[in-house]
């Protein structure tokens, strides 16, 4: 499962920044995902409550922040929303997109203790 | 963990074996693998797992991590880190390996049961001799399509990746490590049959090429569109079954472009033959223009270099 990889990279994250951080807990993650990220959120909460049983991360909060997907349409000069990454434009209809935001899968920020 | 790369234990493996069988660590801490060119090891890394037997390498899913309840308060902190950025600095080692030693590396990605290893023995036949060739074959168990490949003379590597259904780019800078010289040569990687999150590992190839074969849906494409935006050229296999099916191929080819107008379509059967020199031609183009790219970088270099005396 996808998912439970991303979760495990999550974790390494975490990990690797406790010490510059100095932290020995995370409470809450935050993450930027869009929608082109291939990320199912559901999914992503179910593995992130399993991988984080005995990490530093046990029992932490996740709070998801879902970024629109933004693509710059040639025809119209200008930039519109996708949710797909074969949308067609909203204005004008044309499939000349270029992808400017979506593909995000980060981590934002965390609460620590 | 393993003082040697840093590797924790789990379930991945890259074999040698015909099969293997799934390992318990519980009793010890400390796993046996051997790294065969040590000084080859170019990262470190605290991440997954690697056990190896022969040439057959076992990835797990992470490490056991240690309870550190804390005392202090709770406060914010700022990381703004890429979830995946830790795959794309491996991926990056690997490429800059394969350019150093002129290798063309080929991300094959597909559904399970698309073709990919009937299509890559059915070419390595038509190319072994010619430049040295091998295969790095990813599956969630079973050594079988490793064996498929060997058959044909060539290296093979299997890496299991246990419930892991994608290669990533760590696995196959392990995987390099098994292979004699490839200098000069073509290296496929065949990756675990999926649609979905290969996309999003770069392993450091070239070119990530999507199979699709006749017998499945035309809408393919538009179903999973980051694979078919993700790839360079998508081959078209099984042709020699299209007589008997109502598969639509130009209906099948926009989807396809739809996703991403860039990208090119060679039809193929690898069973009947049809279309593999087509194959065989692209692969060739796709590897001297790489090679003329990286003549261009090193002669910029040089006259960098060349300024500075
Ligand atoms: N008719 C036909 N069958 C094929 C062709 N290529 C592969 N197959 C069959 O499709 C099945 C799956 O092939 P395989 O190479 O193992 O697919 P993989 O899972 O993508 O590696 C096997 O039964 C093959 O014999 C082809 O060009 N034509
Ligand atoms: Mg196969
Ligand atoms: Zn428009
Ligand atoms: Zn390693
Ligand atoms: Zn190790
Ligand atoms: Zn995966």
């Amino acid at each position: 499962m996808h998912e439970m990889s991303i979760c495990e990279g999550i974790i390494q994250v975490l990990e690797e920044q406790a010490a510059s951080q100095h932290y020995q807990r995370v409470k809450t993650v935050w993450l930027e995902i869009g929608p082109l990220a291939m990320v199912e959120n559901d999914a992503l909460r179910f593995c992130f409550d399993a991988v984080t049983r005995n990490s530093l991360a046990e029992g932490a909060r996740l709070e998801i922040i879902e970024l629109p997907g933004l693509a710059w349409c040639l025809e119209c000069a200008r930039s519109v929303t996708i949710t797909k990454r074969y949308d067609a434009c909203s204005e004008c209809g044309s499939y000349q997109l270029q992808v400017t935001q979506g593909e995000e899968l980060r981590i934002k920020e965390l609460e620590v203790e | 963990m393993c003082t040697v790369c840093g590797c924790s234990e789990g379930e991945v493996s890259i074999e040698g074996h015909q099969q293997h069988h799934g390992h318990s660590h519980d009793d010890h801490q400390h796993h046996h693998h051997s790294h065969p060119e040590e000084d080859e090891h170019q990262h470190s890394h605290t991440d997954s797992v690697v056990v190896a037997e022969g040439s057959n390498l076992h990835f797990g899913q992470g490490a056991a991590h240690a309870h550190a309840p804390g005392l202090s308060q709770s406060r914010m902190v700022q990381i703004e880190q890429d979830i995946l950025g830790k795959n794309d600095r491996y991926a990056g080692q690997n490429r800059q390996r394969f350019d150093a030693m002129n290798l063309f590396a080929l991300n094959l990605v597909s559904s399970p049961g698309s073709g990919k290893t009937s299509l890559l023995t059915a070419s390595i036949e038509k190319i072994k001799g010619r430049c040295p060739v091998a295969v790095i074959e990813g599956d969630q168990q079973t050594a079988n399509d490793a064996d498929r490949i060997r058959a044909t003379g060539v290296e093979a590597v299997q890496v299991n990746t246990g419930k892991g259904c994608h290669l990533d780019a760590h696995m196959v800078g392990h995987a390099m490590e098994r292979f004699t010289d490839l200098s000069g040569g073509i290296l496929f990687i065949e990756n675990v049959g999926n649609l979905v999150c290969p996309a999003a590992f770069d392993l450091g190839e070239a070119h990530k090429v999507a199979i699709l074969s006749v017998t499945e849906g035309e809408d393919k494409p538009l179903k999973y569109p980051d694979m078919f935006y993700a790839a360079d050229l998508m081959v078209l296999n099984k042709t020699d079954l299209l007589p008997y099916l109502d598969f639509d191929v130009g209906q099948c080819i926009a989807a396809a472009k739809q996703v991403n107008p860039d990208i090119e379509v060679i039809q193929v059967s690898a069973r009947s033959g049809e279309g593999m020199d087509d194959w065989l031609s692209w692969i060739e183009q796709r590897r001297v223009a790489r090679i003329r790219k990286r003549i261009e970088q090193l002669n910029s270099q040089i006259s960098l270099l060349q300024e500075m005396v």
